[in-house]
């Protein structure tokens, strides 16, 4: 494997690591922005715009843009996070030109107003899709609960009233300022050929505007510890969330935090598995550590019967004292190395899994960290860096978010 | 670089594949087990989701702490998943800790403890399992289609009923394992970087020994088909429709996928370009081929807001029936070029490479080859794309919504 990485004159950059034994390439367009880049007024703005990237370009309509990745068997889609729109596709290595062709043409989209009118329509479709799963409206909820009024608390997909009430030129006011060269990274990884890549990408970008779409609040987030229920009748579990400050993505704590909260909701053998799933008090329980940008947070989760969430509530919180005050173990922290040691492995097996990490790495850090750094980052964490981290971010001021047929809650 | 596939049947029927792949670092392996729940015993309808919990709670010598964390430790994910035919086993680490987990395989297929005193927590978890289906639209309007498609008792749902669930009890357990778990039938595959004569040795010294008459696999009844509403007071209507393809092995078998990716192949197959891009209608919407060895379907799923719902319906059963209008060469060749590249890409995949490599031993009794695969690939076209939908035509609807209106169904 070799790194590349140049950066065009409008202040593109192009990333790419090459592994010659790949079957495929993959390549991403990284565009850092996100619904905590939003004003009230866009709510939504940043994910419907992404839905709209695929609606054409003055080159090719909606249609011809799907049926020229379905020519070239790409595996492609997009997602919108909280800070990144990423526009992405597998393909076999003889389709990276059509592939970077297409990418690079309609992320300079027409945005026209038919298509506009359209797609609003989907993206309301897919509000009411989420708002039929529990689980998701408890996590949505949670997350605004914590970050209250930090810009991390607004909503990806926004709301039916944000959608209907945006406009096209609110949405072509967004993306001049936000999609500027030097806020967008081009990650490459598998079986290509560097300078073609270059080449081509420079050919397809190098007019591309450029700019500066500074993200102005990246303070971290203070939560007071905050309990909220939200009483939905009809349903039939319990979901709950418990959210606690963690470590931002720039911090080398990171590891550490990812190990801690493997050792304490990892799916399987986790402190939370015995206590909670094994005796079947919840069908599951889990916690995960989500690194932002600027600030972080712990995600603890379990859903249950309505009447057993009380008790599955204090087991946790007891559960966490615990590890405040005891911290891990050694064996804990061996148990967690091996399986993160093999899912880092895993996922980095294919194109697609390198070319995610390598698109995000370098849109936190600006550095390159090739899977046996990464490797060695996580091999590195002690048992002093599990204390380090639970001092620093200690979970005595939980955000707790209940959703389901629950009244109350103490 | 040719493909390095490896197999072998041990004289007590249990089968061995492995595909050799030098290029990556980790392994996966797959257990097919013949006990799937259409054996559940009659009355006692869950009871192999329950046994499939139960199955990892200690084995060999190890309880139930101590082998979580030995297959933990070996960094391996793995899973238990109930299908309808097949108790599936499957678990990824770097292939180096392959041996070691495949021990721990070997005594939980051959040497689970079952243990009585944990049967009334995992009985538990299975209530709330059927509980939780109640709040997952999209999950339950499929197992009511499934159950009305499927000959019985294919469609059978493996979660049971809350009465079926408290019937069972510890001794159920073992006598399930006694009765359903012996080498014969069992498909063992693996894909990743193993050396085959080490792998095949390991695996005839854990298994070679284990003795044991095979499974009759059911019989079949026909399908209550049928249409249904089920009302829920939800944000989206959720439609699934289903109706008759040919089985995985057919000699139309890839005409039939050919035609499952015209309707919903990619982003500018049919169903995707009518329903969703050209009328909004939904966020969602997809046609899925199944199979079992005698019978097979097209499952066609779309949830939309109740309003929009019966246009919903409506352009798409349009689109099933516009099929036997003909496709275009272009949407053929859009076909051929997305089947190729997930055959190749699946290469990269040790996991869909062991999937994939059961699932041909077990419908076809051999594995083919990714050349085997281009081409008939290569040999599709709009001629024998249609030849096969005017044979097999999509008719005979089976459709279920949920939502809170009931639409109007075609005749």
């Amino acid at each position: 494997m070799s790194f590349h990485k140049h950066t065009l004159p409008n202040g593109l950059t192009i990333i790419g690591e090459i592994s010659p034994s790949a079957r495929s390439a993959a390549v991403g367009f990284f565009v850092k922005t996100g619904s905590r880049d939003e004003t009230p007024e866009v709510s939504g703005v940043s994910h419907f715009l992404e839905h709209m990237v695929f609606k054409g370009t003055p080159h090719r309509t909606a249609l011809e843009v799907n049926y020229d990745f379905d020519k070239i068997g790409a595996s492609y889609n997009a997602f919108t996070s909280e800070e990144n729109t990423v526009f992405y596709a597998a393909i076999l290595p003889e389709y990276l030109p059509q592939a970077v062709d297409i990418l690079a043409d309609i992320l300079r989209p027409s945005l026209r107003g038919d298509d506009f009118d359209m797609e609003k329509k989907v993206i309301i479709e897919e509000i009411g899709m989420y708002d039929d799963q529990p689980m998701w409206c408890a996590y949505d909820n949670a997350k605004k609960a914590f970050f209250a009024d930090h810009p991390l608390g607004n909503s990806i997909l926004g709301t039916a009233d944000s959608i209907t009430a945006l406009s096209r030129d609110q949405m072509q006011a967004y993306y001049d300022h936000r999609y500027v060269a030097p806020n967008i990274t081009v990650a490459v990884a598998g079986n290509f050929a560097w300078p073609d890549a270059v080449k081509l990408i420079e050919k397809q970008c190098g007019h591309w505007p450029t700019g500066s779409a500074p993200r102005p609040d990246v303070r971290p987030a203070l939560p007071r510890a905050h309990l909220q229920v939200m009483t939905k009748e009809k349903l039939n579990q319990e979901q709950v969330f418990m959210l606690a400050p963690a470590p931002a993505a720039d911090s080398m704590q990171r590891y550490a935090a990812d190990a801690l909260a493997m050792i304490i909701g990892d799916d399987s053998g986790s402190r939370l598995y015995w206590a909670l799933v094994d005796p079947g008090y919840a069908d599951s329980a889990d916690m995960s550590f989500h690194d932002y940008e600027g600030t972080g947070s712990y995600f603890t989760s379990f859903s249950c019967k309505p009447e057993k969430t009380q008790d599955n509530l204090a087991l946790i919180q007891e559960i966490l004292r615990e590890v405040q005050r005891e911290g891990v173990s050694e064996d804990e922290l061996a148990v967690a190395k091996s399986k993160i040691l093999s899912r880092v492995v895993r996922g980095s097996e294919r194109p697609m899994g390198r070319m995610q990490a390598l698109g995000m790495g370098w849109t936190y850090l600006h550095t390159y960290r090739s899977v046996d750094e990464e490797l060695a980052n996580f091999d590195a964490v002690s048992l002093k860096d599990i204390r380090g981290v639970l001092d620093k971010f200690p979970f005595d001021a939980l955000t707790v978010l209940a959703l389901g047929p629950l009244a109350k809650l103490e | 670089m040719p493909q390095q596939v490896f197999q072998h049947t041990f004289p007590n029927g249990l089968t061995l594949l492995l595909e050799r792949m030098d290029h990556v670092r980790s392994a996966a392996v797959n257990f097919l087990v013949p006990a799937g729940c259409v054996y559940d015993p009659p009355g006692q309808l869950g009871l192999v989701s329950i046994f499939s919990d139960m199955i990892t709670r200690g084995a060999g010598d190890r309880d139930s702490r101590a082998l979580t964390l030995a297959m933990d430790s070996l960094g391996l994910d793995h899973s238990e998943s109930v299908g309808q035919l097949h108790l599936r086993f499957w678990g990824s680490t770097l292939a180096r800790n392959i041996p070691p987990a495949l021990e721990l395989f070997a005594d939980i297929l051959r040497r689970p403890h079952l243990p009585p005193e944990e049967l009334d927590a995992v009985k538990e978890l299975a209530l709330q399992d059927l509980q939780a289906l109640e709040d997952e639209p999209r999950a339950k309007v499929m197992v009511e289609l499934r159950r009305r498609f499927w000959p019985a008792p294919l469609g059978q749902d493996r979660r049971g009923t809350p009465e079926s669930i408290e019937r069972i009890t510890p001794k159920n357990m073992r006598a399930f394992h006694d009765a359903r778990f012996g080498p014969k039938g069992i498909i063992l595959s693996v894909a990743g970087n193993m050396e085959w004569q080490l792998l095949r040795d390991q695996v005839e010294k854990l298994f070679g020994d284990w003795q044991g008459a095979g499974t009759q696999p059911p019989e079949l009844t026909p399908p209550p088909r049928g249409n249904a509403h089920l009302p829920k007071d939800t944000t989206q209507t959720q439609i699934v429709i289903a109706y008759p393809s040919v089985p995985f092995g057919h000699p139309d078998y890839y005409a039939a996928l050919g035609a499952v990716q015209v309707l919903s192949g990619g982003m500018g197959a049919r169903l995707f370009t009518e329903v969703r891009e050209k009328r909004g209608l939904c966020y969602s919407v997809s046609a899925n081929y199944q199979t079992f060895k005698q019978v097979a379907g097209i499952l066609c799923y779309a949830g939309t807001t109740t309003e929009r719902a019966q246009e919903t319906l409506d352009v798409t059963i349009a689109e099933l029936k516009r099929m036997t209008d003909g496709v275009t060469e272009e949407e053929v060749q859009r076909v051929r070029a997305g089947l190729k590249s997930s055959v190749i890409m699946q290469e990269e995949s040790t996991s869909s490479r062991a999937g994939a490599l059961a699932s041909d031993w077990y419908y076809l009794g051999r594995v083919r080859s990714t050349e085997e695969i281009q081409q008939a690939i290569d040999a599709l076209s709009p001629a024998t794309i249609l030849e096969h939908v005017k044979k097999y035509l999509p008719r005979d609807f089976t459709i279920v919504t949920l939502g809170k209106n009931p639409l109007q169904l075609p005749v």
